[in-house]
This record gives C-alpha cells, sequence and structure tokens, in this order.
C-alpha cells in the first residue's frame, strides 16, 4: 500500500457524477438502479461508463428499485462487487429488501440522494428519507460536499467488504444541492485505489454459485433465540465498525490528503462551550454561521454528523461533558416526534447543557447562514441569561410568509 | 431427448427430514428438478411453502446452493445471482422457484421485468393454485370457482394464463409441465438448460390440504388434470410451439376423461354443480383453441 499522497486529477463534476466516478474506480461489478430524481445522473453517468467499456461491468436495468436492490443482492450474494442508487420514494419502495440484505451480511454500497417525501410530489431537499432506514441494519453516512460524496462512496467499499463488518452502506448526498452542483474535485489514480481496494474476496461471507458449496441463507430458524443472536452479531458488527470506518479514512487520508475523521468531523471543538451539531451541505452553511459568531467573540464549535449508522455516541457524549449548550439542525422529520438527530443526542446530553433541536429545511427550504447565526446567538444569550433550557424540537421558518 | 428414468442420478439432493406436509407435490417437483440438472444448480426461493419445506436453519434438507429472499424479490435476485456468477465464468443454471402467489401476483413485476431482460434463468412456477402456505388464500392462478380461505363461495374470476403472459415476452422458452410426468419434464428442464436467456416452466403441483384431496392422491390428481384437459402440456421453444405427447392424445375432446372425474375429489370444487360444470368444459375448450392456435402460428420454429 503507498504511504505517501499520490498524485491526484483535478475535476470539476456534479455530485452525482463524482458518485459515478468513484463507482468505477471501485471496479464495481455489478450496477442496478431505477432512475428517481435526482439520482438520474448517477444512473445515466454508470450506464454510459458501461456501454463505453469504460467500465467492465453489468447494468441490470430494472423494472423498479425493489428490483435493483434485488438484484444488486443476488449479484453481492454470488460475489459480485455491486452499486445501486436511488432517492425519497424509491428508497421508501426498497425497505423490505433493505432489512433483508442487511441481515443476510452481504457487501453493498447504495448512495442516496436525498429528496422529500410526497405528497405534495416535491423534488427537493431533506433527509428524511436517509433517516428512515436507520433501524434497518445499513451503515448510513451522510457527505458534506462533492469531494467527500465521492471519497465516502470509494471508502464504503473497503468498509462493507472488511470481515469484521459486512454490513451494507447507504451515503446520503443532498438532492440538487450536492446531486447537480458542479465544483472541483480531486480524485485518485486507478493504480492507487487498486493497491488500496483489492479486489472482492467473493467467499466472504459466502458463496452462492450453481454447483458450488450447498450452502442456504435464509430459511427459517430451528430457534427463535438463533435469530435474536443474528441481531446480537450485528450490533456487535456494527460497534466493529465504529473503528473500520475510522481505519478507512485514516488509510484513505495517506494517499490522498483528505481526513475527515470517522464518524463525526469537529470543527473549532478544541476550544468551544457551544457546540451546533448537523449533518449533510447545509454544514458548510452553518460553518459560515459559526464561524462569523467566533468573530463576536461566541465560542462555538461544529460536530458535523459523517455516519448516522453505527450511532457517534462516543463522540457526542465527549462534547457533551464539556459544553455549556449544545444546538441541533435536523432536515429531517419524525412525524409526532421531531428531528431524528435531536432526539436520538438528546438521551447524551446531561440536564446541566442546555439543549435545543432545530427542525428547519424540510422538503428543500432554504437556510441562509444568517437564519442559523440568529438561531445559535438567540440560544447562546439565552441560555447565558437564564440557564439550561431543554427543548427537543422547534421549528425554524423564516421568511415563510413572504411568497 | 429421450430419458430413461434408471439413468437418472441417484444422489439425494434433497435430503429426508423436511418440513413439507404428507403428498406435497412441490418436493416430488423439486427432486426432479435437482434430477434434471444433477444438482449442479442453485436455487432462489421466494417466500412460499419452499421457504418452510428444507426445515429448520442452521440446517437445511436443500443439498444444493439455496438463497431464500423475500416474497416479490426472486427474478430480481436471481439476475443478479446469475450476472455474478457468469461473471465469474460460472455458466451453471441459476433456478427460480417460485409458488403462484409470487410468480402471478406479488411478484409479477420482476418476473416480467428479468424476462423482458432475457436474463439467463431458469424460472419454475410450482403452481398449487392457491397461498397454501399461509392458509390457502386465492392467488392470480386460483381457478374459477375454487373455495379458498378468501373465496368462500368460489373464486369469481378466472385463473392467469401465466405461460401464454410469459409466451408474449417473446423469451425463448415457455413450457407447461406435470409433477405426474416426470419424464417430461425432465426433458423440458434440460431443454432449458441448454438455451441461453429466459426459460419459463409452469409446473402444475396439485396440493392435498389446500386443494382438499387425500395425501395419497397427489400424483393422480395432477395425472387427471391432464387427462381431463385442464391442464395442457405445451412447449414453445424458439419459435415452435408444440402439443407435449402426455398431452397430444387429448386434443380430441372425446379422448378426454369426464371433467367431473377430476374435479369432484377435490373439496375446494364441491359448489361446482352441473351448470357451472359445462361452463368450465367451454373454459377448458376454449384455452385449448387458444394453444391450438398458437401451435398453427409458431409452426416453423427459429
Amino acid at each position: 500500500m503507498q504511504e505517501t499522497i499520490q498524485k491526484q486529477t483535478r475535476k470539476v463534476l456534479v455530485g452525482d457524477h463524482a458518485v459515478a466516478e468513484a463507482v468505477k474506480l471501485a471496479r464495481v461489478q455489478v450496477i442496478s438502479a431505477y432512475p428517481i430524481t435526482p439520482q438520474t445522473l448517477i444512473v445515466e453517468r454508470l450506464a454510459e461508463m458501461v456501454d463505453g467499456k469504460e467500465m467492465d461491468a453489468r447494468f441490470i436495468r430494472v423494472e423498479s428499485e425493489f428490483a435493483a436492490l434485488a438484484s444488486v443482492y443476488g449479484a453481492a450474494a454470488g460475489g459480485a462487487r455491486a452499486f445501486t442508487a436511488t432517492s425519497s420514494h424509491g428508497l421508501f419502495y426498497m425497505y423490505e429488501m433493505l432489512w433483508w440484505a442487511a441481515a443476510s451480511r452481504l457487501p453493498l454500497v447504495m448512495a442516496v440522494v436525498t429528496r422529500s417525501l410526497g405528497p405534495p410530489w416535491n423534488i427537493h431537499d431533506e433527509h428524511t428519507d436517509l433517516m428512515a432506514i436507520r433501524d434497518s441494519g445499513w451503515i448510513i453516512g451522510m457527505a458534506q460536499n462533492v469531494q467527500e460524496a465521492f471519497d465516502m462512496t470509494l471508502a464504503s467499499y473497503k468498509i462493507t467488504e472488511d470481515p469484521r463488518v459486512l454490513l451494507p452502506v447507504a451515503i446520503g448526498l443532498d438532492g440538487f444541492i450536492l446531486s447537480h452542483t458542479a465544483e472541483v474535485l480531486e480524485t485518485p489514480g486507478q493504480d492507487v485505489i487498486d493497491s488500496w481496494l483489492p479486489p472482492r474476496d467473493p467467499r466472504v461471507p459466502y458463496l452462492i454459485e450453481p454447483g458450488g458449496e450447498p450452502i442456504t441463507m435464509g430459511n427459517m430458524v430451528k430457534s427463535d433465540s438463533y435469530h435474536m443472536l443474528l441481531k446480537k452479531m450485528m450490533d456487535d458488527s456494527m460497534s466493529e465498525a465504529r473503528k473500520v470506518i475510522q481505519d478507512t479514512f485514516n488509510s484513505y487520508a495517506k494517499l490522498t490528503g483528505r481526513n475527515y475523521g470517522g464518524l463525526v468531523e469537529c470543527i473549532n471543538c478544541s476550544d468551544a462551550n457551544y457546540f451546533v451539531v448537523s449533518m449533510g451541505a447545509w454544514s458548510g452553511d452553518l460553518l459560515k454561521a459559526v464561524n462569523d459568531l467566533r468573530m463576536e467573540g461566541y465560542r462555538v464549535g461544529m460536530l458535523r454528523i459523517r455516519f448516522v449508522r453505527p450511532f457517534p455516541e462516543e463522540e457526542i457524549a465527549a462534547i457533551a461533558s464539556s459544553a455549556k449548550g449544545i444546538m441541533v439542525f435536523d432536515r429531517d422529520y419524525s412525524a409526532g416526534f421531531g428531528g431524528v438527530l435531536a432526539g436520538e443526542i438528546m438521551g447524551l446530553v446531561p440536564p446541566t447543557v442546555s439543549f435545543k433541536g432545530v427542525l428547519a429545511g424540510l422538503a428543500g427550504v432554504d437556510v441562509s447562514p444568517s437564519d442559523f447565526k440568529e438561531a445559535i446567538k438567540g440560544f447562546i444569550d439565552e441560555t447565558e441569561e437564564l440557564g439550561p433550557m431543554r427543548i427537543r424540537k422547534e421549528w425554524l421558518m423564516p421568511r415563510m410568509g413572504g411568497e | 431427448m429421450s430419458i430413461r428414468i434408471d439413468q437418472l442420478p441417484r444422489d439425494k439432493f434433497i435430503m429426508p427430514g423436511t418440513a413439507a406436509c404428507p403428498g406435497c407435490p412441490l418436493l416430488v417437483g423439486l427432486k426432479q428438478v435437482a434430477m434434471a440438472l444433477n444438482g449442479k444448480m442453485s436455487l432462489v426461493i421466494p417466500a412460499g411453502c419452499s421457504s418452510v419445506i428444507p426445515g429448520m436453519a442452521p440446517t437445511t434438507s436443500f443439498n444444493v446452493p439455496t438463497l431464500h429472499v423475500p416474497f416479490a424479490s426472486s427474478p430480481a435476485v436471481a439476475s443478479g445471482l446469475v450476472s455474478a456468477a457468469r461473471i465469474r465464468g460460472n455458466n451453471g443454471p441459476v433456478v427460480v422457484w417460485a409458488g403462484d402467489g409470487a410468480s402471478s401476483d406479488i411478484g409479477f413485476a420482476a418476473l416480467s421485468g428479468a424476462a423482458a431482460r432475457n436474463e439467463d434463468l431458469i424460472y419454475i412456477l410450482a403452481d398449487n393454485e392457491a397461498y397454501m402456505n399461509t392458509g390457502i388464500q386465492a392467488s392470480g392462478t386460483t381457478p374459477w370457482m375454487a373455495w379458498t380461505t378468501t373465496s368462500p363461495n368460489g373464486k369469481t374470476e378466472d385463473r392467469k394464463e401465466m405461460a401464454l403472459i410469459m409466451l408474449m415476452h417473446k423469451i425463448p422458452y415457455v413450457a407447461t409441465a406435470s409433477i405426474a410426468y416426470p419424464l417430461d419434464f425432465i426433458a423440458k428442464i434440460r431443454k432449458a438448460n441448454q438455451i441461453r436467456g429466459f426459460k419459463f416452466i409452469h409446473l402444475y403441483a396439485p396440493c392435498p390440504p389446500g386443494q382438499k384431496f387425500d395425501d395419497s392422491y397427489t400424483i393422480k390428481m395432477a395425472q387427471l388434470a391432464v387427462e381431463t384437459g385442464v391442464w395442457v402440456l405445451w412447449e414453445y421453444n424458439q419459435g415452435k410451439l408444440t402439443i407435449s405427447p402426455p398431452s397430444a392424445m387429448y386434443r380430441d375432446k372425446a379422448k378426454r376423461k369426464p371433467l367431473s372425474e377430476y374435479m369432484k375429489l377435490q373439496g375446494r370444487f364441491a359448489k361446482v354443480d352441473a351448470d357451472a360444470m359445462k361452463i368450465y368444459e367451454a373454459k377448458i375448450d376454449s384455452y385449448w383453441n387458444t394453444i391450438l392456435k398458437l401451435s398453427e402460428i409458431y409452426r416453423n420454429g427459429g
């Protein structure tokens, strides 16, 4: 393996094309997907690559997202490296297969271009789709920019195929904000990736092939406790994945010079006493607000969630132990509850620490750096004046009456 | 391709100790599939009786590589599985062994999709004409007037003709078969295995508890279905459609056994009276006419 930073190619790509580029570099052998906006550019580009012999892969043009996941699942069971991509309603159409794929312990990677759910029809960004699969057994990551969407897609193969993990990986990227927005990125050479990510060992975890070993996967079990044990083993693998994710990005950083950390990235955290938490593309806008507040003397740090599953509880507990206040921004909504991240994080925050969960940016509504800044400033000022608050859900809807 | 029973493989591909009901037709059919392919296939099995029949993990009575998958998914899973096998240079058969619910109802889109893509699969629809595993509910292939728990007064619609639907997908091979005619079925599987692309075989597999007949009559019932003309054995092979030998003589209606011989042994048809029986016979004639006309249209092959 290369231990020094390798020469990379500078490109300008939209997020969807960057994901396709990563799939090509990973030498994926079977791709299957069904078109849904804003994921379409990924599959169109991959179809071009396969047809143009840029990639030695089979593209299975299926009739639904359910079949897309089912067919890459079959390909993985047959020993191939496989990829699918979807969004929103398409992800929900896959739902049953998501669970089957995860509990079958087969390595798979899927890109999820996040999008709101209808009705009404709306193709704009929201994270609720990605968050709705959080209990299924998939490792779930979320990129902040086009470069990271590329890096995470590529690194996911190393994570999912690790014998300590063997759980499928879903990588989210914000619809349109990343999927259709061109950014500069750097891509490593094929030879560099080939030595870092060797071909998949088809016998790990098991191989179903004609005339092969008579292995059976999935028939009923003799005892329910055996089934429960399999759940416990998935949980153990999720725990192992924390370390594997960190190690993978560390070794990737040695090749590329890019290290985002493991499950989270913490920026301006060393001297911070207030923390804001978010994930995805709008973290860039949030960071702008954080930096502006720092200019005004506020000691704010930003914890960006890179992986929702496995859940970064140690990282969150670490900031919670030293913080005066934590504010979580959710671009997702669990009806009858609130923001998913806020709900999950709040349990790790002691009552002596001020807490507020904010719901914003649903259905593609824009949230500007100044909106973030105002909300954070209000939270800090109020905490300083009145002491810790404990609010799990607050709707942030600035400028809603204007149109 | 002539087949002799004494030349079939004697290996046990389906081991004893299965969880199948007495007289289960699926075990009979699956053994024939395994014998036809000498066990050198992999199986993809959607939810249904065949998810239960192999017995309890961590053991199984199916001595071949087997992937159990969600109800609607088997043609799609098999598409991926066969893609991976071919990439690895393995040209062995991937067989989908699916029931009527998985094929004609919940998994119909996936079946149609895989056929339209002409995936290199052998798809066997093992048809016991209702959702037997969940306790006998009507499916897309449950015949008219048959009792099920969701058609307590008899099903009001006709069965879906799955083999004809698949024929219109322009796949290279479509056949019907019956567990009572193993040599015909095995010959069809072996022929299918020589062809690249999507092969569809609709296997009639009558179920004693589900169709309400004595569990010693499984084979007899499958045979009577052919002899009365209810079930027609035919084969479409790359442009040529023929009536298969066991059904050939029943082109002549006079040679068919009376329909009542088949119906009266099955509790599910208890409400079929003399008038309904006449309508039933007309439906059978109509199906025969369709097949005979198709055999004229698809006369030459190629």
